[in-house]
């Protein structure tokens, strides 16, 4: 038998439709994979091995009886902690959540259990989504693929990690302000961000909710797009989803894998020249340009002079919506709760139970948030924040005017050494800088790999106008077809 | 300057319901006044006449159709709460005992 943890989601959706393999023989060996070298990486939280072979099973089951199967038909796909799954524990990340299973399935868990997916378990992350390395993860740090004493970025360390240890073929993360990206950046795989609205937020636990995404990975730019048409699409349970239909996200990752990106026009932000970039990172960047112009493209200089605020300005706006959103963990309805011994009231208990059950980031952007509401600062931060925010919008939108896409690296440093960062939390921050432009707008961004830097991965991001996810497909795709995928070193012996 | 003081952190974390020790006073003061030096950048920008943006989707009011679907049902809402009683979540005393 072949190894089946090396293939695309693509190949095994094949082999399974043709019947020459089972889906369940494809989901054992995925759980033999996990067994092998989850105790070295540790991208799961929870591994549902049950559950998984009981749905694969049941989409042999179906073939077996004739009726039509998906395009993703019996892959097996990880799935970040903070989103919740029925019965499953979910936590994102915290011990305020420890043991908790959720009554009810998120709206893309839901479309991933209907298009005959199969989910292997739960994948490990900054708590709450809050940071870029999944070490403020309550429950242990993931250990990055491609070196175990580097951090696999953050928040969705886990799902990225378990696509580069071929663990699955394919994960779900959410993106707040690069969660999926610099994951995937770091990690050598694929991670796309899709426009806000353009998934549901049905079920997600919540951070910031005006800039919250899940979104697909996988190690192809194919595998992605497959995913991402499975997940997105309008969600009345989610008051912000966007009533219009998918963009071709799939068919433009096909047209752009035949390598012609004739006509298209990419954008270099001239206020991203590398400043604050590790050399080996804009290296690699420009190698991907030229390698693009090659392929037909043609690089357009244009300012976004606000690009430079973003950073601020994200990190006065999520924390804001984060330290009212956290509100919900009261110790009364679910999770942890501390100090209840008969003498307490209920605000002293509250009080113990969310120091208890919050790590040192959760607590300093629930603080931050605090101060930034606070009457007498509210203009002077957040509602500063919010104007700096439309200013950006308008520069994407006057960017595009002269282009299709933006284009970037996904993060200023590759993957650093475990603890490097943890002590000063906005140097953790800056990881951020060049993904959190997008989040503020709203539109979609994808993460590709595209060489390396001292042996660790370098990520491409492609930037592109709200509802035209497809734009960034064909170019990351294009991409792909001219620097291949990356092959992390073995984790055997 | 420092943007944030000690005593202003001890304040935000009573109002945020955190009961923080002393020593992670000593740590986030600090941490925070390095944070909210660097954020204060935004007040940089002119941005008088800028309309704010609260959500990246200008969508409002949206409703759906007034008819009953499915809910929650009470034992799974109940099931993962830290303390049950009489088909309740039980909290503690909510008024001190001198109140």
């Amino acid at each position: 038998m072949s190894d089946l943890t090396r293939m695309t989601a693509v190949e095994v959706a094949d082999l399974i439709a043709r019947g020459e393999v089972s889906a369940v023989e494809v989901t054992r060996q995925h759980l033999d994979r996990i067994a092998a070298v989850d105790p070295r990486v540790h991208a799961f939280l929870h591994v549902d091995a049950d559950g998984a072979l009981d749905a694969a099973r049941a989409v042999d089951a179906r073939r077996a009886e004739g009726e039509p199967l998906g395009p993703l038909a019996g892959v097996p796909v990880a799935v970040k902690d903070v989103v919740t799954t029925r019965g499953v524990p979910t936590t994102a990340g915290s011990k305020i959540l420890e043991g908790w299973r959720p009554p009810y399935d998120a709206t893309v868990v839901e479309r991933l259990r209907n298009a005959g997916t199969v989910m292997l378990g739960k994948t490990n992350m900054d708590e709450f989504a809050m940071g870029s390395s999944t070490e403020y993860s309550a429950y242990g740090r993931t250990h990055n693929p491609w070196d175990l004493g580097r951090i696999p970025g953050g928040s969705g360390g886990g799902s990225a990690a378990a696509l580069a240890a071929y663990e699955a073929p394919l994960a779900i993360g959410t993106d707040t302000g690069g969660s999926i990206r610099q994951p995937g950046a770091v990690t050598g795989t694929v991670g796309a961000k899709p426009t806000y609205g353009g998934t549901s937020r049905y079920g997600l636990i919540a951070f910031s909710s005006s800039l919250d995404t899940p979104g697909p990975c996988a190690r192809t730019v194919l595998d992605a797009a497959l995913l991402h048409e499975v997940i997105a699409g309008h969600d009345p349970r989610d008051s912000t989803s966007i009533p219009q239909p998918v963009p071709p996200v799939v068919e433009a990752a096909r047209q752009g894998a035949t390598g012609d990106l004739s006509g298209v026009r990419l954008g270099l932000v001239t206020e991203f020249s590398g400043e604050g970039a590790e050399p080996g990172v804009m290296a690699a960047f420009r190698d991907a340009l030229d390698a693009l112009t090659k392929l037909g493209a043609e690089i357009v200089e244009v300012s976004c002079p606000h690009f430079q605020y973003a950073l601020p300005a994200y990190y006065l706006i999520a924390p804001s919506e984060c330290s009212s959103n956290l509100a919900r963990f009261d110790g009364v309805r679910y999770g942890l709760r501390v100090g209840d011994d008969g003498t307490r009231a209920l605000e002293e208990v509250m009080s113990l139970t969310r120091e208890a059950g919050f790590g040192p980031e959760v607590k300093r952007r629930i603080i931050i948030g605090t101060y930034a509401l606070s009457s007498g600062y509210y203009e002077a931060y957040y509602g500063q924040a919010q104007k700096v925010r439309t200013l950006i919008s308008q520069d994407f939108a006057r960017a595009f005017e002269q282009v299709d896409v933006l284009v970037s690296p996904t993060t200023p440093f590759v993957a650093f050494p475990f603890g490097s960062r943890t002590s000063d939390p906005y140097q953790m921050y800056l990881a951020d800088l060049f993904t959190i432009p997008t989040n503020l707008y709203g539109g979609p961004a994808i993460s590709v790999p595209c060489g390396l830097s001292d042996g660790l991965p370098v990520g491409f991001q492609i930037m592109a106008p709200t509802m035209a996810d497809d734009r960034m497909y064909r170019v990351a795709a294009a991409l792909e077809s001219a620097v291949g995928t990356l092959t992390p070193p073995s984790l055997e012996g | 300057m420092a943007a944030i003081s000690r005593d202003e952190v001890a304040h935000l974390a009573r109002l945020s319901r955190l009961a923080v020790t002393e020593q992670e006073l000593d740590t986030f003061a600090g941490q925070l006044d390095v944070i909210l030096q660097a954020v204060a950048r935004v007040g940089e920008v002119t941005a008088a006449d800028i309309p704010p943006t609260s959500h990246a989707v200008p969508l409002t009011n949206v409703l759906r159709e007034d008819v009953v679907v499915d809910c929650l049902r009470r034992d799974d809402a109940l099931a993962g709460a830290p303390d049950v009683a009489e088909d309740r979540f039980r909290v503690p005393r909510i008024l001190d005992e001198e109140a």
